[in-house]
């Protein structure tokens, strides 16, 4: 069973039950997932989180959905990678790759998709929906297969070809709507008003979004219970890097860090933060779409949307819902914000790629290119544990590298072989 | 023609369940104005104590959010459509 006792929302507190709702009535704000913390740590341990499945349902005790039966195509426990060549190159001894680019679908769309299906089919819907930059498309539809639910995924239409195929392999119904990403967005909102369909960035936000938790508590359990002393995140609505956030300090306030005392959580969970939480959280966002980056540089503690025109697609969304809340705790974590130039993301995923031997898409450069921007402006020391999140997969986005590929053209003879050879970077190894 | 508002379920209720609504052309304050005389409480749901539209509403004209026009003082004129959305969601 979960541990919810009803949702509540974020601006003007007024309760709500725990249904498929994410506005509150009164005021439009979020509605987020209130959790029973009294009798969550009368029963969560290391013990009954390592006894669970290798996915992200081995933390049910904190996520909105039962994980008796849950729809898992087994999202999570992804590696944690040491990235030495990495951290040689940018002068950072303590250096780590979360690669959450080989997630089933391919991305971390799955935790966040895992939990929404899991609960929108716990509430009796037979369809599952989204408004998608197309991870979650990808996703939506590939647990939709798993649970024999129906999907349909809406896309601007002008996305990658590798996210359009990597959705419609599984079968949905797929909507390519003229028009960004907001556009969509604003479109399925209005579809959901008018559709008995689990909208799983919509109506199931509230539960949807709380499945980024895992982001920290596996990275936290990976590292022995310990937390980086900086992470690097990229963000489009802001959902994750608040959510990440917010694993850590559960982690903290249930007594489950290394050495940490645990502490009551107070009347408003979301803002909760442990002092023993000193990781400073770090946003990544390319320059033709970094409304959350343009507010934190301006000092202003809302959002200005912006028409996005962005080469990082998945992170193309100009009106991000959680700006304001990752502006907070870029504040409450002494953090910071880098908005990427876009000829410097492509740049980012040949580093990951040419140095660990990760393939990420161009969210992913976009987290590359600001670790390089931090570990070079001296904002992260060498020594200091650092964790860079990599989300999504590269070959989702190969469009954006054709330019690597560049073979030695030969005929099928030694002689031509060892012609091309001379002059090619192989032939310094002979 | 009138210009067509589409209702957000949240508002629904004061809008006796209607999803959509029919007004005058004008500009967008005058329109809330409007349909703060026909249902009383929607106001008070769209704008916040500063009289500037809340964080959290997004209205669009023809699909353009009035944040990228001239917001409240957006015109709005016979056969437009109007859509009042709440902005939490997608991500």
């Amino acid at each position: 069973m979960a541990f919810v006792s009803g949702l509540r929302c974020r601006e003007c507190s007024r309760e709500y039950p725990g249904e498929a709702l994410n506005v509150c009535d009164f005021c439009f704000g979020p509605l987020e997932v209130v959790y029973d913390y009294a009798t969550i740590s009368e029963v969560v341990s290391h013990d009954r989180i390592a006894a669970g499945p290798l996915s992200i349902w081995r933390y049910h005790d904190l996520l909105p959905a039962s994980g008796e039966d849950p729809v898992d195509i087994l999202a999570g426990f992804t590696p944690l990678l040491k990235a030495r060549n990495l951290g040689e190159r940018l002068g950072l001894k303590n250096l780590y790759i979360k690669n959450d680019s080989v997630n089933p679908s391919f991305s971390f769309k799955d935790r966040v998709v895992s939990v929404a299906a899991t609960k929108a089919r716990e509430f009796g819907f037979e369809t599952i929906a989204c408004a998608s930059t197309g991870n979650l498309a990808c996703s939506v539809a590939a647990h939709a297969a798993r649970a024999g639910m129906r999907s349909v995924v809406f896309i601007p239409s002008d996305l990658e070809r590798g996210k359009v195929i990597g959705a419609a392999v599984y079968g949905p119904t797929m909507v390519a709507v003229e028009g960004t990403y907001d556009e969509v967005n604003r479109l399925c909102s209005e579809v959901g008003d008018n559709y008995p369909w689990a909208f799983v960035n919509i109506n199931m936000r509230p539960y949807y979004a709380e499945g980024s938790k895992t982001l920290g508590y596996e990275v936290a359990e990976q590292l022995d219970w310990r937390i980086p002393d900086h992470v690097v995140i990229p963000s489009a609505s802001g959902a994750m890097f608040t959510k990440i956030w917010k694993g850590f300090n559960e982690l903290a306030c249930l007594g489950l860090l290394d050495g940490v005392d645990a502490m009551t959580f107070g009347p408003d969970q979301n803002t909760v933060h442990h002092p023993a939480i000193t990781t400073r959280m770090h946003m990544a966002q390319a320059e033709g779409c970094s409304p959350i980056v343009n507010a934190w540089v301006g000092g202003q503690n809302q959002i200005r949307p912006v028409r996005p025109d962005s080469i990082a697609k998945s992170l193309a969304i100009g009106n991000p819902a959680d700006g304001i809340y990752a502006l907070r705790v870029i504040k409450e974590s002494d953090g910071s914000a880098y908005a990427v130039p876009e000829p410097q993301v492509v740049e980012g995923i040949k580093l990951l790629a040419e140095t660990e031997g990760i393939f990420t898409e161009t969210a992913g450069g976009v987290t590359v290119s600001t670790l390089k921007y931090l570990a070079e402006s001296g904002a992260i020391g060498a020594d200091e544990l650092t964790v860079a999140y990599i989300t999504g997969n590269g070959l989702k986005t190969q469009e954006a590298v054709e330019e690597v590929v560049n073979p030695l053209y030969i005929r099928p003879s030694m002689s031509s072989f060892e012609e091309a050879l001379q002059g090619s970077p192989a032939s310094a190894s002979l | 023609m009138p210009v067509t508002v589409r209702i957000p379920t949240p508002l629904r209720r004061m809008t006796n369940g209607q999803d959509k609504v029919e007004m005058e052309e004008s500009n967008l304050s005058t329109m809330i104005e409007n349909l703060e005389a026909s249902y009383p409480g929607v106001k008070e749901r769209l704008i916040d104590e500063n009289g500037d539209l809340r964080y959290f509403v997004n209205i669009y004209l023809n699909g353009e959010d009035v944040r990228f026009l001239d917001g409240l003082d957006t015109s709005a004129s016979s056969g437009d459509e109007i859509s009042i959305v709440p902005a939490v969601a997608g991500g």
